[in-house]
This record gives C-alpha cells, structure tokens and sequence, in this order.
C-alpha cells in the first residue's frame, strides 16, 4: 500500500501507458507546457517529448477529431478536455463517428481512442464549467463510459481503457484530483464491473463519481441511526452492471439513487428504470434519487451547495423511505 | 379535526395492540380522559386523551396492531361542525418518530407528491410477494414503511406473531423489551456508581408515631418517605431528574418517579407518582397503593408509562443489602434502596446498634459527575434525618 493522490495516480497511470505502448499519446488544451489544467500530465512532456504530448488549439472539435483519425490511423490516442461542458463542441465526432465507424464500417474499423474529462461542481467555478453530463455520453451505444472514484480506479481504469478496441469516455470529478488514499499494490481495476463499497442490508446508495463520498459519508451518518445503507460505486456509467445493481437492490429492498446530474432524462431516470423492471417484487418503497436541483450551478458557494446533492438531503431521503 | 394517535408508553415500546375502545363516535372527551386500552408487551394501559373534543371517527379496530404515532381516531375540536361524511378520508399516515435531524431538509420527493390520497391499503411489492408466501392476510397489517405502507418486515412480523398472545409469550416479549432497554442502557450510557449508609432511627421513630394514630389502611411505608426525600432532594441537583434524547440532556421541572415494581409473572415495570416532590405523604402513600395494585392488575395508564424522569428502585424486601441499578433509558439517574438493618454504629466514641439503610445512585456521567452524585446522595440522607419535614 502507498498513499497517492487521485491526480497522481492518474499520472501514473499515464505515464505506465505511454512507457508500455509507443502508439500511445496523450493530447489536449494545455496538456503539454502548462501540465494539464488538473496538472495530471505536468513532467510529462519532458518525459515523452512534444512528439507524444501535444499541446493542442483551443478547438475541441479540432482536436477530439483529431484524436479520433489518430486511432483510425493506428495510433492510442489518449485526448483530454478540460471540462464536460467543453466537450459538448465535439459531440459531432464523439457520437457520430467514433460511436459509429465500426457499426458502419461494418466491423472493419474500430476507434481505440480515450477521451479523458473532468465534470462536476463544488469548486465554485460556475455554470459553464461545472455541470455533470456524464448521462449524456452514457446514452449513446458505442462507446463505454467510465466513472474512476478511487485512487485505485484512476491508476488503474486507463489501459484497460486503451486496450478495450472501441472509444472510452472517462469522467474525472474535479472534486477528486485532491484527494488522497491508500492505492494497493498490486491494483486491480476492469472497467466492467459495479463495486460494493460498502455493504449493508436497508437501503442500496446507488452512486458514482464525486457523489461516492457523499453518499458513503450518509451511510456513516445512517449507521448511528440503525439504518444500514449499502454503498454501490457503478463505476462503468454504460454498460451498465445490471447484475450488481439488482442484486444488490434485491437484498435491501430499498434503493436511492445518487447522480450529481439534473434529474429529468438522467442516468438516474434510467437507473430508477432498470431498477423497477428488474426488481419491481422485491421493492419496499419506491426507488427514490438525489440529484442535483434543476439549475445552472451557481456560483456563490452556499448556492452551489445547495443545489448539489448533500450528506444531509441523502440522509433524509433514505429516513423517508424507511418511513422514519 | 384532531388526531388521536398512539403515544409511546415507554421508550421500548414501538408499537400496540388496540384491545378496546373506551369511547363511540359523538362521544365527547375532555383531555385526561381514557379513551383506549392498548396492549403493549409490558401491559395492558388505559390510554388517555391530550386534548378536549368529540370522537368522530375510530380508524383503529379492535385486536389490530399499529405502530407508535399512527392515527387511531378522529376527533372534533371544540366547537367543529362534523363534516359531510364522506370528506374525511383517512389521513396519511403519520408515524411519530421524532422528526429527523435532517428534517430542516425539504423532502426529497416533495415537489412531486407520489402520495395522492387513496384509500387504498398500501402495500410493497416485496410485502404482497411475501404475504402470499406465508398466508397471512394483509387487510390485518399495519405498515410502518414509507406512506404507511406495509413491508416485508411488517409481514414476518405479523407472520411471527399470529398466535394469540399467551401469557407466557407475554412474559416472553416483556423480557425482550426489557432486554432491549437494559442492553441499550449498557451500550449508551456511562453510567457511574456511589453508594452511601443512611442511617434510618429519625425516619423509623417519626413513622412509628405518625402511624399510630392512622387507621391500618392509610399506615405509611418508609417507601413512601424514601420516595418525598428523592424527590426533594433533587430539586437541588437537575441534573439527575430528567431525559438524555439526541444527545441533548433536558431536566425536567418535577420529579416524577418511576416506581420499579415486579410483576408476579416475571418482568417488571416502573411507572410514575408524578410530582412527587409536591404531594403530602399520604397522598402518595394512596396513590403507590393504587399503583402497584393497578400494575399488578394489568391496567396503568399510558401517562405513567410515559412519564417518568427518574427511577427508584427498592430491593430491601427481598432482604439485599444495596442495589446498584441499570439506568432505563432515556433517564438518567436511577435510585436504589436496600434493606433496612441493624448494624453497629459508631457515635461520639460510643458504639450502638442503628437501623441502616444504604441509598445507591447510578447515573449517567453524560450528564452528571460523580461530585454532584456524592453531593446528591448526602442530600438525600440528610433529607432522612428530618423525616417532619417530608
């Protein structure tokens, strides 16, 4: 076990794929000279050499369909943008041709490209750069869509990612790059599977991403009021691991959904949906979700609080359910 | 309209039985009345009414198990014209749980209400697979879930429990609950112990000569002194007198002493004397005698079971020497008295035999530290040396 953080863990992980496959780059706003915006690539142009970490204009629709003919060309592109809100100017490359090629290639043509993003809020950075569309990208076949929320997913998600044949969107809260754990030696990470972060037997937390903490921080905060919460880290946000989340939601007979995502047409929705149709008899309350309120995410900081979801509003979701 | 709901009688108590109604439909009520009788694990208890009014709708039936907090009965306000009969659909249920801490947060459901009014009996998926599981007949649940509605639990309960309840089962849930309590007290509470001798001629004399000229019938016990100097004493030391709930301590005014009474069946009670410290000595003694006659009967009121804010606790007839006792939570003080006996005394140099009783305080150290304790205690004694004053 050593201690590392989120962003560097990540740095690792970049630098493990860069040193294991020389058709890896790593490519974006700022990524090369200035480090990263997150600073998760600062060294490594020294490193790797302008050739392989490139800095690139401020064209998301530029460089993303770049990186997509670099993949189509035989390269492993990795490509950052800086914010999910940004990556809605190269949605036309995202879902209409990486998505696409192999479906209309008829299988001849695969898009091995990572396309890293951070998303969320709680940093006070305002409307334009904080918002959490992570259930857009998941609503789209063709692509696989990643959650890392632990240290040991952010060292350990990207090669399998790099390797997975077909176009990865991974998700990085901002709220994480800071934090600190434990990473575990050897990690192990696949980017298949939901994880059990915690177990318990009344209610199912079903989370992702920066809401993982908040919502293991209720199920501490539930546990000295005798209500055991499970905590589910999905983890992969599509496809998603039905398995897990039914069975997990099987036991408890309880579920709430936790998406920093506004609510309507959501990930959440659709969670809340897998979940009736596959476990409608085994319910005892209606699955309920915590998302954020339907707001552009404020600025000041006791607004922006309010509008995301809370330990204290989790709780009291999970106290109505129980009929407490 | 009013709502009459299931008090708790007790912090172990989580839900009762109706065994009857005392009252009909346009019947008034004026608060302090008994309106039920609701069968708890410890006992059947006379349930009273909080408020004047007249009944006008029971929505709990005879024999039917309910949670703490839900809508037994409807009543009219003083004054409150009956409304048209079919405008008075049976409320959303409201289990009386105290109000979560995170109750300052808006609900999160709020915006959409998914609880039109239906009269429909909610029942949870898991519950209706359950129940048709196990046979048991639903229309007979109440549910303790979200909107009233049954879970499974609530069907293996009632599963569990279908059996009339027999005596022996009784004793059986009696000592569950008191499991319950005790082993709650042990988690959560840190209690401390002291002990102090009383000595006990003053008392013992001042009894003997009030009795004398009292008919047998209204002779006072030393209990009933044991009890007035509590009860005084601890108007001096709040914090022994009163209730520990989320982790806020509240003292309470008036001593209202629960008075630990076995049972003959096995188990034990303990009921309040309320106000002790403000009743004359033989008000008390009649209203002990009633109580333990009542308890032993089988027919408390829900305001004794609810209300106590201290215990006492008296082993001196089974012949021990003290007692250190368990807290009963959310009280956090206990008093135990044992035996009185005689036993060498030591006064001025000169030894001599004197009636001893020892007081014992357990308390929770929460609230209270043992030097207030010590302090409390010399009281007490000093409160036994003056019994004309009691």
């Amino acid at each position: 076990m050593t201690s590392t953080s989120y962003r560097d863990a990540l740095r690792e992980a970049h630098r493990d794929a860069l040193q294991r496959d020389p058709r890896v780059i790593l490519m974006g706003e700022d990524v090369g000279r200035y480090g990263g915006t997150y600073a998760v690539s600062k060294g490594l142009l020294d490193e790797f050499g302008p050739e392989r970490i490139r800095d690139t204009p401020l064209s998301e629709l530029g460089f993303v369909g770049a990186g997509i003919g670099a993949a189509l060309g035989g390269l492993r592109p990795i490509v950052e943008v800086m914010t999910v809100n940004f990556s809605l100017l190269a949605l036309d490359p995202i879902v209409n041709t990486a998505a696409l090629l192999r479906h209309m290639s008829g299988g001849q043509f695969g898009v091995p490209v990572v396309i890293r993003m951070a998303t969320g809020a709680g940093r006070q950075l305002a409307a334009q750069h904080s918002h959490s569309l992570e259930g857009w990208y998941a609503h789209v076949p063709g692509i696989r869509v990643l959650a890392p929320a632990t240290v040991e997913d952010a060292r350990g998600m990207l090669w399998p990612a790099l390797n997975d044949g077909d176009p990865v969107v991974i998700f990085e809260h901002a709220q994480l790059y800071n934090m600190t754990d434990e990473l575990p030696q050897p990690f192990s990470a696949d980017i298949e599977h939901a994880a059990v972060r915690r177990a318990g037997s009344d209610v199912s937390l079903i989370t992702y991403g920066g809401s993982l903490w908040k919502s293991l921080d209720a199920a501490q905060a539930l546990a000295t009021q005798g209500i055991s919460a499970e905590v589910i880290d999905l983890r992969v946000l599509r496809p998603l691991d039905e398995a897990t989340l039914l069975a997990s939601v099987r036991r408890t007979r309880r579920a709430l959904v936790v998406d920093e995502g506004w609510r309507s047409g959501s990930l959440a929705a659709e969670l809340l949906a897998r979940i009736v149709e596959g476990a409608f008899f085994e319910l005892d309350a209606p699955p309920a979700r915590v998302c954020s309120e339907e707001v552009p995410i404020p600025y000041a900081k006791h607004m922006e609080d309010a509008a995301l979801p809370q330990v204290p509003k989790i709780v009291a979701a999970v106290r109505q359910m129980m009929g407490r | 309209m009013l709502e009459f709901t299931l008090p708790s009688l007790g912090a172990d108590m989580d839900e009762g039985k109706l065994v009857q109604w005392q009252v009909a439909p346009g019947q008034p009520v004026k608060k302090g009345d008994v309106v039920a009788v609701v069968d708890t694990t410890k006992a059947a208890v006379d349930v009273e009414i909080w408020f004047d009014g007249t009944v006008h709708q029971l929505l709990t039936e005879v024999g039917e198990t309910v949670p703490v907090g839900a809508v037994m009965a409807l009543l009219l306000a003083p004054g409150e014209a009956a409304p048209p009969p079919d405008a008075a659909p049976r409320p959303a249920a409201k289990t009386g749980a105290a109000a979560a801490p995170a109750a300052a947060v808006a609900p999160v459901r709020a915006a959409t209400p998914t609880t039109a009014p239906t009269s429909r009996q909610r029942v949870s998926p898991a519950a209706r697979q359950r129940a048709l599981e196990l046979g048991v007949d639903l229309a007979r649940i109440a549910g303790s879930g979200i909107d009233r509605a049954v879970t499974r639990e609530d069907v293996d309960r009632a599963a569990a429990g279908r059996a009339a309840p027999a005596p022996a089962e009784r004793a059986v849930e009696m000592r569950k609950a008191i499991a319950a309590a005790m082993s709650r007290s042990k988690r959560e509470i840190p209690h401390y112990y002291l002990s102090e001798p009383v000595p006990m001629r003053r008392a013992l004399d001042w009894l003997r000569v009030a009795n004398a000229d009292r008919p047998v019938t209204a002779r006072l016990l030393p209990a009933v002194l044991l009890l007035k100097a509590v009860a005084l004493a601890l108007r001096d030391y709040p914090e022994m007198n009163g209730l520990y709930v989320d982790g806020r301590f509240s003292a309470s005014p008036a001593a209202h002493i629960g008075v630990a009474i076995s049972l003959r069946q096995g188990g034990l009670v303990a009921p309040a004397l309320h106000d002790v410290g403000s009743k004359p000595l033989d008000a008390l003694m009649r209203e002990l005698a009633d109580l333990v006659r009542r308890c032993r009967a089988g027919s408390l009121r829900s305001s004794e079971m609810a209300d106590p804010t201290i215990t006492v606790t008296n082993l001196g007839d089974q012949g021990v020497q003290s007692v250190l006792g368990v807290i009963y939570p959310p009280q956090v003080a206990l008093v135990g008295f044992g035996r009185i006996a005689e036993m060498p005394w030591v006064d001025q140099g000169r030894l001599s035999a004197m009636p001893m009783l020892s007081a014992s305080l357990s308390a929770d150290h929460r609230v209270s530290d043992g030097h207030r304790g010590g302090l409390f205690l010399a009281r007490l004694r000093e409160q036994l040396q003056r019994p004309e004053e009691l």
